[in-house]
């Protein structure tokens, strides 16, 4: 694991996660490793059924110590908050650090989608912003990548090998230079170290 | 990589000026809407045209009105589907309709009606309720041609199965076949179903009230607008209401977050049912 791009001083101020197929495992070791007290929004995109669900929320409740919100539209975005798209709608970042909610049609088959978060966030956080894809057998979020690098964030992807399902984060690192290839308890210790103040 | 994010300061110049023109020239206000819907709509007509930069598509707007119908159609796409989100449906056959029975005439209003299926939904409902007959539903778009649409209630048939299920689900008393006929690949809604419901074109963010009604639905089209805007339709919405009447949001959509808030008490806080104070 190269942690050459974390010896400079650079903070940054939200991560954006995408995942679709075995996501929600994926996610558990991830999250479960963050700690407690940190100080910049996580906003994620599963991808799943379009039924509310409450269970959704209690299964990441149980391990993780941060507050999960599926938000309302337009609601502020907060630090050492977890963010999770609600199902069935399109999340973006407004300028103003609000989110947008909206039901426009599906974005690589997929609402909520990656691509749309990434996007949006991107243009907001700029070079300030750490993108995340992991497993998943589709091909959302790559379009988002490439948006994310060019306006200078951070870029790390699941290691295929490691997925679940092996194709949506092949797709992202064929379609961009990426900064790191990195299994699930990885990214996880990445990102405790990038998010604590 | 500082030009790179120069050219996201330009494009966001180039959006405002876009929305300025549309304003002035055609009379449709996007200026207060989401910004980041907008700006991804905007950028799909451009990815559909043969056109370069935003600039370019505010010139052929300016000069084109028929490439200013096809923007202004994309511009209001709303995917929504009959019976969508049936515990709403449920809820409101089960608390809200048996309060409004005992009016001896019922005023309902479905602002931004789209293509009308959340209007027929609501017909249907009030139809085995038995309360159809006593209920005038005025259902607006701002958009003119899609209107025409809604009027014509007729969906594609590889739509009913998701409709019958919904409509299942929201606790649908009869089978949802007897509401439709087929003709090759499209399903007609019953003639019945629009004897009480007069479509006409309100925009909700340039016209003003022009009823009293004793609910409103306006689902999942405030999530387009930005917060001044919307406080300006909570406004629109709390003056057409009567007291007590009813305010259906969208469910992820709230009052809570307004300056109108005071003018809504919660009723059924999950499926955003609001009640005018």
């Amino acid at each position: 694991m190269n942690h050459a791009f974390l010896e400079t001083d650079k903070t940054y101020d939200a991560i954006v996660i995408g995942a679709s197929a075995g996501g929600l495992d994926a996610l558990r070791v991830i999250l479960n490793q963050l700690p407690g007290d940190f100080v910049i929004p996580i906003l994620i995109v599963l991808h799943r059924g379009k039924e509310k669900t409450l269970f959704f929320k209690r299964y990441f409740v149980d391990f993780c110590s941060s507050d999960i919100i599926e938000p309302e539209d337009k609601e502020a975005v907060k630090a050492g908050c977890i963010y999770f798209a609600p199902p069935d709608y399109h999340m973006m970042v407004e300028m103003d650090k609000t989110l947008s909610l909206s039901v426009d049609p599906p974005v690589n088959w997929s609402r909520p989608s990656i691509d749309v978060l990434f996007e949006s966030a991107a243009e907001v956080y700029k070079e300030k912003l750490v993108g995340v894809i992991l497993t998943g057998a589709n091909k959302d979020g790559s379009v988002g990548f490439e948006k994310i690098k060019r306006l200078g964030g951070l870029l790390v992807v699941q290691d295929p090998a490691t997925a679940t399902a092996s194709k949506m984060p092949r797709v992202a690192i064929e379609a961009v230079a990426v900064d790191c290839i990195l299994t699930l308890h990885d990214i996880g210790v990445l990102l405790s170290g990038l998010i604590k103040s | 990589m500082g030009c790179r994010v120069g050219n996201v300061e330009n494009e966001n110049i180039e959006i405002e000026l876009l929305l300025k023109a549309i304003y002035m020239k055609y009379g449709y206000d996007f200026r207060n809407y989401s910004r980041a819907s907008v700006k991804r709509r905007i950028k799909e007509v451009l990815g559909k045209s043969d056109l370069e930069t935003i600039s370019e598509v505010q010139h052929k707007i300016l000069n084109d009105r028929v490439f200013f119908s096809v923007m202004l159609r994309h511009m209001s796409i709303n995917v929504t589907e009959m019976f969508r989100d049936p515990s709403y449906y449920r809820i409101l056959r089960e608390k809200i309709l048996p309060e409004l029975s005992c009016l001896p005439y019922i005023k309902r209003w479905h602002a931004g009606c789209y293509s009308g299926e959340e209007v027929y939904s609501m017909a249907i409902l009030l139809k085995e309720e038995g309360l159809y007959y006593k209920t005038m539903i005025y259902a607006t778009d701002f958009d003119k041609e899609i209107l025409e649409k809604a009027k014509r209630a007729i969906f594609p048939v590889e739509n009913l199965k998701s409709y019958t299920n919904n409509y299942k689900k929201a606790g649908g008393l009869e089978s949802f076949a007897d509401y439709y006929f087929c003709k090759y690949e499209y399903a007609l809604l019953d003639k019945s179903l629009k004897e009480n419901i007069l479509f006409s074109n309100h925009n909700l963010v340039t016209d003003g009230v022009f009823c009293e009604v004793d609910m409103i639905i306006c689902r999942n089209v405030l999530i387009y607008f930005n917060r001044d805007l919307q406080n300006q339709v909570f406004k629109l919405f709390s003056d057409s209401l009567c007291k007590n009447g009813f305010l259906c949001l969208g469910s992820k959509e709230t009052v809570r977050l307004s300056i109108h808030s005071k003018d809504f008490k919660d009723l059924v806080k999950e499926e955003k049912i609001y009640r005018k104070a």
